[in-house]
């Protein structure tokens, strides 16, 4: 199964990103095989539509839940339709290191 | 000009089955065209006439104005009457819908997450495995 993890940056001690569509990378980690695919995210700078065009990059990769501060309201409806779970931590200061250990628990 | 979008209708119980299909015709051939009846006309015709809700209380549900909800209503009642007229299989899919999950708040480390498969119920916080989690409206949070 894959998760993904809205990131500030493209290491694993980068802090986790509060917006989903615009964050600076996306951190893919497989929970079968541990590995970690760093993706950085075209739309960070969109001008509109940014949440969505993710979503897609997101359904391409056949993740099935994204860790993210938040997500925007059109976001939601379509990542319900898509059946990708939607995972909101609240706490900015959190290291993707972190939410990966906590994901393998 | 092209037509402005539609907007997606919130669908919450999608149904059980993908259609039906007629037996015992006269003629033995049914007729091969089947009948298409979309996500959201189920749902429309599900809330009012099996939840009884009226049809302003189900516009709510599904999240569309009160005339628009009697236009997708009408259609439904129309391919069903078809269907049963003409001994026509129905079959139930597509439509601009998305399915609306419940929100869930784990107490042990804080997260807010939704469960987007209904069949499956959750009893774990899917970041941090706690079995402490409740129910949460996030349209009144």
């Amino acid at each position: 199964m894959k998760i993904a993890i809205a990131s500030k940056g493209n290491s694993l001690d980068s802090l986790l990103d509060m917006n989903f569509g615009r964050c600076e990378c996306f951190i893919i980690y497989d929970t079968e095989n541990k590995e970690v695919e760093v993706l950085s995210n075209p739309n960070k700078d969109a001008l509109e539509a940014a949440g969505t065009t993710s979503v897609q990059l997101m359904a391409a990769r056949s993740v099935s839940k994204i860790v993210a501060g938040e997500f925007g309201m059109k976001i939601k409806p379509l990542l319900d339709s898509l059946r990708i779970q939607m995972i909101v931590f609240n706490k900015p200061e959190t290291s993707v290191r972190k939410l990966i250990s906590m994901l393998n628990h | 000009m092209s037509p402005r979008n539609t907007t997606l209708r919130k669908v919450v119980n999608p149904p059980q089955i993908k259609g039906f299909k007629p037996y015992g015709a006269e003629n033995s051939k049914l007729n091969s065209e089947p009948v298409i009846l979309l996500l959201e006309e189920y749902e429309a015709l599900r809330l009012c006439d099996y939840d009884h809700c009226n049809q302003l209380e189900a516009s709510v549900l599904m999240g569309v104005s009160r005339p628009t909800f009697t236009r997708v209503y009408a259609s439904a009642l129309r391919k069903i009457a078809k269907a049963f007229v003409e001994a026509r299989v129905i079959s139930i899919k597509g439509g601009r819908v998305y399915f609306d999950s419940d929100w869930f708040h784990c107490r042990s480390c804080g997260c807010f997450f939704n469960n987007p498969d209904k069949e499956q119920t959750i009893a774990n916080c899917p970041l941090c495995c706690s079995d402490e989690i409740s129910g949460y409206d996030y349209a009144c949070g």
